[in-house]
């Protein structure tokens, strides 16, 4: 069944997340981030930044949501069962810090196949409250078998 | 610049990962379903180990994340908790300020990420 590429330049409703503090936290323990300024205001302020900043690989928590109506959506035709996150992009803009508010949109950049693998390109633009980007996603996921 | 970090995610990393990225798809975090699906057991999620390349490259530019333009990945094979992961870099250019490193994360022996590009700024 050859992939269908109707989908692409579709696009799905904005999700909106707000950046806490304590997230940032959970989420640099987890990754191993012991930069100070992920985890003390003072020394972020310092440093710098508005409050408390998000480590860069932050972008998947607030961002992912935002996806994942394209993945499951009947006119993409992603067979999930089959699926493989083939590869990621992250460009970074302002830096997200603790109190933003992030709003994501995502758009069905490209369907293409290939050696009987389907790549299906989503690209997420992340911007804060005041409209400044903050990242912009390229998320390839792989199906095989299509 | 130097890009070279070790990381032995420990046996509850995948839980943990899970709880702070929101990802709690049972192949990361269910040894029994993992081996259900032919795996030899739970895989670390690979926004993690991408997290690991994101890391060592911060940490190369001087540990400001400001200095992170981009990352761009590609995840081949999976990784296993209680491992070591090696993640290296050699630059390939340097242009205004900004260096763009090659690199990639290997796990006895299998790269699980290849062809990755960071692009970092020196401040």
């Amino acid at each position: 069944m050859p992939v269908k590429a109707d989908a692409v330049g579709k696009s799905y409703p904005e999700t909106t997340y707000e950046v806490g503090k304590e997230k940032i936290g959970e989420y640099a323990r987890a990754v191993g981030e012991d930069n100070p300024v992920y985890f003390d205001r003072k020394q972020a302020t310092e440093a710098g930044f508005r409050d408390v900043p998000a480590p860069p690989m932050f972008a998947v928590v607030y961002s992912a949501a935002s996806v994942a109506p394209g993945i499951f959506d009947p006119a993409v035709g992603i067979n999930f069962p089959m699926m493989v996150h083939g590869s990621q992009e992250f460009v970074w803009g302002e830096p997200v810090c603790s109190g933003d508010v992030i709003t994501t949109r995502t758009t069905v950049k490209d369907i293409t196949e290939r050696g009987g693998m389907g790549f299906y390109v989503f690209e997420s633009v992340s911007v804060n409250q005041d409209g400044q980007e903050v990242v912009r996603g390229t998320w390839t996921n792989i199906v095989r078998g299509v | 610049m130097e890009v070279d970090l070790k990381v032995t995610p420990d046996r509850f990393l995948p839980h943990r990962y899970a709880g702070a990225s929101g990802d709690f798809n049972p192949i990361h975090i269910d040894a029994e379903f993992a081996k259900q699906v032919g795996l030899s057991g739970n895989i670390l999620h690979g926004l993690y180990t991408m997290a690991q390349v994101a890391r060592a490259g911060t940490a190369a530019a001087g540990g400001d994340p400001r200095s992170l333009r981009r990352l761009s990945v590609q995840f081949r094979g999976m990784g296993f908790p209680e491992q070591e992961i090696t993640v290296t870099g050699s630059v390939k250019e340097e242009r205004d300020g900004v260096v763009v490193v090659a690199t990639e994360a290997e796990q006895g022996g299998n790269r699980i990420i290849r062809n990755a590009e960071l692009e970092l700024e020196r401040r």
